[in-house]
């Protein structure tokens, strides 16, 4: 850490719709960091909504993706996949394949990237190839001149297979007689692309777990004693499907080996993670390898690392010399893309009589087909203060496609459990679930704290105001066969912060700046982000900042995922500014008579002292600059008084990102269809840098989550082990119809951690929905829905067991 | 079933029909395809592929395709002349080629999207003489002598559509992937209803998919740009 130019005071606490709850802080910021900027309001463009700088090229279709790639001489591939969930490859005959006139290149893939591996390889089956494990697992894959030509040449690859044994279904799958996926114990290493599984934890058959922690690691207290002091106690047990990412562009990459440097196009959230993992494949020095990422369609914690379908295409290009397409196709972006892990989850919660918990068990399974990351608990482990925490969570192997990162991992699933059973042990209670919640979501300290109950406070408050929760009636009080619910649920998220991430700013004599980082624009709006800073910085708009990203040649960025690409690299690239402000006022002081510490920029000049008058336009001031260009480059510092304890190398901030999400829905009792009418949502997220963008990604989360509640579940035949629906008309996604009325509201919470201060919002947009949802229904029916997708049929069966119970 | 069988069932599904016969299709050699494929162009008309279309985004209908009497062509490379954003484009293409593979592949328009390749998602809505169909679901050979709008020409004289304009202002793009074919239907919309009602807009977009659920915000900037008075004044109707 730089050396420290003492304390510093900064304004904390939040500013919200209609008042401010603030105090000053101290804080040690390092004196090459600039001074903390005030709140919001008296700001010119950071805080303001700004329509995104890449909208033009987006709207006219010249905004160019890693699909859209077209260079001199390219070849077109085509992956040769399993048909069969398990295998033993015997032998690959590519011969016909490599006689076809228009073939370029072949490869067979020599080793498999993604999921978990065994402990022990020597336990491995022995083979010459690696073992098929699902259907649609990729084996070789050959390059042709055209798309047309790659099919004809891809049907020419023959594979003999031994086929083996499989399972993919969860429960049969935990039985001790139920074939194995991988033949003995697992591990999950952590890549580029994402943390790994938890290692050395005990495997039975393909049960990998439980893994037993609480708040920070190991469990809390002793939730026996905890259920003992209970005088009430609340348990249920909770099903979600599996979910695909289905981002619109598929994974994929355009691949150029030359001699001198290999060019990697691809649609990824981390061109660094890319690049890292070229390197080690193919002992390249990173140097020698440039990714680009101009503009990619979505992929919601999918896209890192470079896949084994990267590995192919360069290998392609390498024996082709000739740059390769490598796009998935629908079909192979469900099945190999990543998915969102089911789970089974039996969560128990005890409480007093006042409502304050004394114990929370959560014992939870599901899997993630070859891949590790099924647990469901950090919800239950992190939003509520408890004593007594056991959470156990357990991965289940299946000869399906590997789970990836998903948009807040195992947060949803949490969600959808924990605050249900917070909703019935509030009606148990007698209590309002939003009183109850005022009691139990608060800071503790019991060798954790529990994270940013404070901005969920002021949330639950100005939310329901908005909402008109006062309206809310008791659950199952409409009397007609349409009936109306509301509900709540909350939203828990970190402050992940990552020091790879970089920033160039190049002040130019015409007056260009430019902004130049490694990061990649996911859809975010990163892009106009750092625009805003560096402009704010600057004394400009944010149409004049030139940014440049998504490309591994200029600075490192920080990868996309965990909601920390804000808060990550806008620090760095206001420092740079920072720097560049500071070296060009030296520059042109002279010229103006002045010394530099009088002079400002403010309004697109360079002002002398405060007086608005007597400024000269910050072009022409451009134009003193002694050299061509000023620039200045800067990583993020360590957060200011350091990271949280207790979570070492994570990298993870004091504080953290909530949220509280309202929901009205109707349940047609006749037909099973919910339809959600409104949702309100209020969120924190440090300081906002740009609220219509956010406001965009508040939607897409909200979105996300009412279609994960109702829609979404990716179906496997369980005697094929073939997914049924790997497409957009079997595989439901939310559309037009479904979208409900959406209110976002942001709160501005200000922590003092960081030049900016800023945060991530795209985790915690998502967390809440579906249990909000859930909770409504409830409200409306008075009946429980314990699985996800709500489906027709299966609120129909709910209702109609409800009615028998009650018979 | 066959070692390809992942990656091409759909899409035979859709347009090849009758190669399906015995799904040991590996080693078809490319004549006896191309057979199948003529087969089917010459045979099946294109309502064998109308089942999954939705609302705002169908196939073009093909005068006089079906049944006997229809002209053959291919199977190999055959010259079209297509009539793009109002210019004449001559290529050459196999019969089986898709407009959407068309415009990307061969005429290097990028701005057109792929993205289930089978009509469900209208991520690849052009327009066909003025109303809005799924590239990746109308031959291009069935687009000879039609005027072709894509999102390339929707913008005339560097002046954004006033669609366009209002998604920029009301940011009704995050990864922008599924933008070019919601800019399509949207724009379409105003073009025969100039005053329409937030429903109309959902109906208008019910076949766009958009992963990233940027929906709120599309709806607002066409209601935007329609109150603005847009519809039609713009209008790349074949031009
Ligand atoms: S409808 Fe054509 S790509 Fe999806
Ligand atoms: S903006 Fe990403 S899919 Fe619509």
């Amino acid at each position: 850490m730089a050396d420290e130019n003492g304390k510093v005071a900064v304004q904390t606490g939040l500013v919200f719709p209609g008042g401010s709850s603030l105090s000053e802080v101290e804080r040690a910021v390092p004196s090459d960091e600039p001074p903390p900027w005030p709140l919001n309001a008296e700001l010119s463009v950071v805080g303001k909504p700004f329509p995104r700088l890449d909208g033009p090229l987006k709207v006219t279709g010249a905004a160019t993706y890693t699909a859209d790639v077209r260079l001199p001489g390219m070849l077109h591939a085509r992956v040769i996949r399993s048909p069969h969930p398990h295998a033993r490859v015997k032998n690959i005959d590519v011969t016909a394949a490599e006689r076809h006139p228009a073939a370029r290149a072949v490869h067979v893939l020599e080793h498999m990237r993604g999921g978990a591996k065994l402990r022990d390889p020597k336990q491995e089956t022995p083979s010459k190839f690696p073992i098929v494990r699902y259907v649609g697992q990729p084996i070789a894959a050959i390059a042709a001149a055209t798309p047309a030509d790659a099919e004809e040449v891809m049907r020419l690859v023959k594979v003999d297979y031994e086929v083996l044994p499989f399972v993919v279904d969860l429960e049969e799958a935990r039985k001790p007689d139920a074939p194995r996926v991988f033949p003995g114990a697992t591990e999950q290493p952590a890549t580029a692309g994402g943390g790994g599984a938890v290692p050395n934890v005990p495997q039975q058959g393909n049960v990998r777990g439980p893994t037993k922690t609480g708040p920070l690691g190991p469990p809390r207290g002793d939730v026996e004693k905890g259920f003992e002091e209970a005088e009430i106690t609340v348990e249920n047990t909770f099903r979600t499907a599996v979910q695909t990412h289905s981002a619109l562009e598929t994974h994929g990459v355009v691949a150029d080996w030359k001699p001198e440097v290999l060019t990697v196009y691809a649609s990824t959230q981390g061109t660094s993670t890319v690049r890292d993992e070229l390197a080690e494949v193919f002992g390249l020095p990173k140097g020698k390898i440039r990714v680009v990422t101009e503009f990619m369609g979505g992929g919601f914690g999918s896209k890192f690392g470079i896949g084994n379908f990267g590995v192919l295409a360069v290998h392609l290009s390498k024996k082709a010399s000739a740059p390769v397409r490598l796009m998935l196709d629908r079909k192979e972006e469900h099945v190999n893309g990543g998915n969102r892990p089911s789970s089974v989850q039996r969560l128990r919660v005890g409480a007093k009589k006042d409502g304050s918990l004394t114990a929370i068990h959560l014992t939870s399974w599901g899997t993630g087909g070859t891949a590790t990351g099924a647990g469901a608990g950090n919800v239950a482990k992190n939003m509520y203060a408890c004593p007594n925490i056991l959470i156990e969570e357990s991965d289940v192997f299946t000869n399906a496609g590997p789970a990836a990162a998903f948009r807040a991992p195992g947060h949803p699933q949490g969600a959808f459990a924990l605050e249900q059973v917070i909703d019935e042990l509030a009606e148990k209670l007698g209590m309002d679930p939003l009183a109850l919640r005022d009691k139990i979501d608060i800071d503790e300290d019991l060798g954790g704290r529990n994270v940013d109950s404070a901005a969920r406070r002021m949330e639950r408050k100005i939310g329901s105001q908005k909402f008109d929760w006062a309206r809310r009636k008791p659950a199952g009080s409409d009397r007609g066969p349409v009936k109306r619910g509301l509900g709540v649920a909350q939203s828990i998220w970190y402050r992940f912060i990552d020091l790879d991430a970089s920033c160039e700013v190049r002040l130019l004599r015409d007056g260009t700046v430019e902004v130049l980082s490694a990061v990649q624009d996911i859809g975010t709006g990163i892009r106009t982000a750092l625009a805003q800073v560096v402009a704010e910085e600057l004394g400009l708009q944010p149409k004049d900042i030139t940014v440049r990203v998504g490309d591994t040649a200029f600075p490192a960025g920080v990868p996309s995922g965990g909601s920390r690409t804000t808060g990550s690299i806008t620090p760095a690239a206001r420092n740079a500014a920072h720097e560049v402000r500071r070296r060009f006022l030296a520059d042109v002081a002279a010229s103006m008579g002045a010394r530099p510490e009088a002079l400002s920029l403010k309004g697109g000049k360079v002002l002398l002292g405060d007086d608005g008058g007597r400024g000269i336009p910050f072009r022409s001031a451009a134009a003193k600059l002694k050299t061509e260009q000023i620039t200045a480059s800067r990583s993020r510092a360590h957060d200011y008084g350091g990271f949280a304890p207790g979570r070492p190398g994570m990298n993870m901030g004091i504080g953290g990102f909530g949220g509280v999400q309202f929901a009205e829905v109707t349940v047609d009792t006749e037909t099973g269809i919910i339809k959600v009418e409104r949702v309100v949502a209020v969120h924190d997220c440090g300081r906002p840098i740009n609220p219509l963008a956010l406001e965009s990604q508040i939607n897409g989360g909200i979105l996300q989550g009412i279609s994960y509640a109702l829609y979404e579940n990716r179906v496997l035949d369980r005697r094929a082990g073939v997914q049924l629906n790997p497409n957009f008309e079997q595989y439901k996604v939310l559309g037009a119809r479904e979208v409900p009325a959406i209110e976002v509201l942001l709160l501005e919470e200000y922590q003092g951690r960081s030049s900016t201060d800023a945060g991530g919002i795209g985790e915690p947009a998502t967390v809440p929905t579906a249990a909000a949802l859930a909770n409504a229904v409830y409200n409306a029916t008075g009946v429980r829905m314990t699985e996800l997708p709500m489906t027709p049929a299966r609120v129909l069966t709910a209702l109609a067991a409800a009615r028998k119970g009650a018979q | 079933m066959s070692n390809d069988g992942q990656n091409h069932a759909d899409r035979r599904s859709l347009r090849e029909k009758d190669d399906d016969e015995d799904g040991s299709d590996v080693a078809l050699p490319g004549a006896s395809l191309r057979l199948s494929r003529r087969r089917f162009l010459a045979g099946t008309g294109l309502t064998a592929a109308t089942t999954a279309v939705l609302e705002a985004c169908k196939p073009a209908a093909v005068g006089g395709a079906g049944g006997k009497g229809a002209e053959v062509a291919g199977p190999g490379q055959v010259p079209v002349t297509l009539q793009v954003n109002g210019k004449e484009r001559t290529v050459s293409l196999e019969p089986r080629a898709t407009l959407a593979e068309v415009l990307r592949t061969d005429l290097g328009m990028t701005g057109t999207k792929v993205v289930c390749d089978r009509g469900a998602c209208s991520a690849c809505t052009v327009w066909l003489d003025g109303t809005p169909v799924c590239s990746c679901m109308t031959f291009a050979m069935d687009a000879v002598g039609r005027a072709i709008t894509t999102v390339e020409g929707l913008s005339s004289g560097g002046a954004l559509h006033p669609v366009q304009q209002a998604f920029v202002e009301h940011d009704a793009a995050q990864c922008g992937f599924c933008t070019p074919g919601m800019v399509m239907s949207c724009a379409a919309l105003l073009q025969r209803n100039p005053r329409p009602t937030l429903d109309d807009v959902r109906t208008a977009t019910s076949g766009n998919l958009c992963r990233c659920g940027t929906y709120p915000k599309v709806f607002e900037a066409t209601l935007a740009a329609a109150r603005r008075g847009s519809g039609g004044s713009s209008g790349a109707k074949g031009s």
